[in-house]
């Protein structure tokens, strides 16, 4: 029978602590600028102007469709020699994981502007409104409402995309871990750890997004 | 886009076009409204009198023709250039539009909805918007309404506020798009009060319905539409009473076509 022994991490609490750091304010750079991805991605899908939309569509199915280990690998080792800059694994991965996450919040905000009633856009226009005014004054509000549960759900997914950044060496909860596992010769109890961690960050914010939606369907 | 010289009619519509694919829902249509003036258009479900209606304010842009509203002209068709999105919402903020499913903006209060053009579109300071807004929710009688959500309204009572919606812009023409076929019964007539109110007042109204017995009594002149053409036009009352067009006596005798108004029961 194994003999647990989580008091052997104690010793490594600080390279924990500085992984679980690279790992949330990583969280919180790449769902910034995937939801800034996903905005151009979901009005490019909705212009006027065909090039657009082909662009928007393209860049959404291309990052929709392949998985983010390979778009990680592809974007730090390929990238470089197609393009001949040279990427930090930090940012290459940042980049990668706010392409992919900005191809799933396009959709999203996509769905949830044309899912508001043509007749609200209409009313906006006999108002007097440009398209701009209708979509910031009347559409979006009512849409933004409808898209927050789906766009917390999937920056949850994106939080846990995270932990594949270990495999360019960026030093967050996993990689971290890893080390700490080689040192101690102690994984189950390392990587246990760094699940419950995991659970211990999602679980509440979770709860938070369920209580959301309840609230949304009370006031729809 | 082209000044043209002040001329009686307000509302001048001149060959106008316009296909869905290959169904052609207007085939040279010509009409008329003039200062002041109130016309009912009527016909069939599918003889293009909300299409229209939609043309005299361009939500929907014809294929040919021209229409003109007060001074601004624009022509379509071949060569014609369509007009750009500023050009339009400016020419739209003059036209107040009223739909049959209120189109009210659930997002925002009752005061806030009538506020939004004045604030939004004509850059009113928000203290002046909210008393003109004021003012015109005390005009179709919901000012004690003024801080509630639409959703807790009546249709009547919504229909209104859309109604005080378009006023609030303070357009030179209404455009009432069959503003009471999704009401019930019993909220018709406060709805068709207001409308009679502001056709009192001067105001200049193209109005699509199915209620002939209130267009006999308010509009001065009825269009009788079918397929997309004009069949017959004329005094509303002339026209009601005696039509000439055999397709408009068959399209009149399913309605009751005189009578008193349904009657108001909340408008003060």
């Amino acid at each position: 029978m194994y003999q647990w022994d989580f008091g052997i991490l104690w010793s490594y609490r600080w390279l924990f602590l500085n992984g679980l750091g690279v790992t949330v304010g990583f969280t919180i750079v790449i769902v910034l600028l995937g939801l800034v991805f996903g905005l151009l991605g979901a009005f490019g899908s909705l212009s006027r102007f065909k090039a657009l939309r082909l662009l928007a569509l393209t860049f959404i199915e291309a990052f929709r469709c392949t998985p983010i280990l390979v778009q990680l690998i592809w974007f730090y080792y390929a990238l470089p020699i197609l393009a001949g800059v040279e990427m930090t694994p930090i940012t290459a991965s940042a980049l990668a994981l706010s392409l992919y996450g900005g191809s799933f919040y396009s959709e999203i905000i996509r769905g949830g502007i044309i899912s508001i009633d043509k007749g609200q856009s209409e009313a906006g226009a006999a108002l007097g409104m440009t398209p701009g005014q209708s979509m910031r004054r009347i559409v979006l509000p009512q849409a933004i409402k409808r898209m927050i549960p789906a766009l917390m759900n999937q920056s949850i997914i994106q939080f846990k995309n995270t932990s594949l950044v270990s495999v360019l060496a960026v030093p967050d909860l996993v990689y971290q871990s890893q080390v700490a596992a080689h040192d101690s010769y102690r994984p189950l109890e390392t990587y246990t750890a760094v699940a419950v961690a995991y659970a211990a960050i999602l679980i509440p914010l979770t709860i938070i997004v369920r209580r959301g939606e309840k609230r949304l369907a009370v006031s729809e | 886009m082209s000044e043209t010289p002040k001329n009686t009619s307000k509302i001048e519509i001149r060959a106008l076009r316009k296909s869905f694919g290959s169904n052609e829902v207007l085939k040279n249509i010509n009409l008329d409204v003039a200062k002041g003036g109130v016309v009912a258009l009527i016909g069939p479900s599918g003889s293009g009198k909300s299409t229209l209606l939609r043309c005299i304010n361009l939500l929907v842009v014809p294929d040919g023709g021209s229409v003109r509203v007060g001074d601004t002209r624009f022509a379509f068709g071949d060569g014609a250039k369509l007009p750009e999105v500023k050009t339009l919402a400016n020419f739209r903020a003059g036209t107040g539009m009223v739909f049959q499913h209120f189109n009210l903006f659930p997002h925002m209060t009752t005061l806030q909805n009538v506020m939004e053009g004045p604030v939004t579109v004509r850059r009113m300071a928000k203290a002046d918007a909210e008393k003109l807004a004021r003012t015109q929710l005390a005009k179709v009688g919901l000012a004690e309404k003024a801080d509630q959500y639409p959703a807790t309204l009546s249709g009547g009572q919504k229909q209104r506020v859309a109604i005080a919606r378009a006023l609030a812009m303070e357009p030179d023409v209404m455009l009432f798009d069959e503003a009471t076929s999704a009401l019930d019964p019993e909220l018709v007539g406060e709805v068709l009060n207001v409308i009679q109110q502001l056709a009192s007042e001067g105001m200049t109204m193209v109005i699509v319905t199915h209620e002939i017995a209130f267009a006999r009594e308010v509009a001065d002149r009825l269009i009788f539409m079918r397929d997309g053409v004009v069949v017959e036009e004329g005094p509303a009352r002339q026209v009601i009473d005696n039509p000439k067009e055999s397709a408009t006596r068959a399209f009149l005798s399913h309605f009751h076509r005189t009578g008193a108004l349904p009657p108001a029961n909340t408008t003060t």
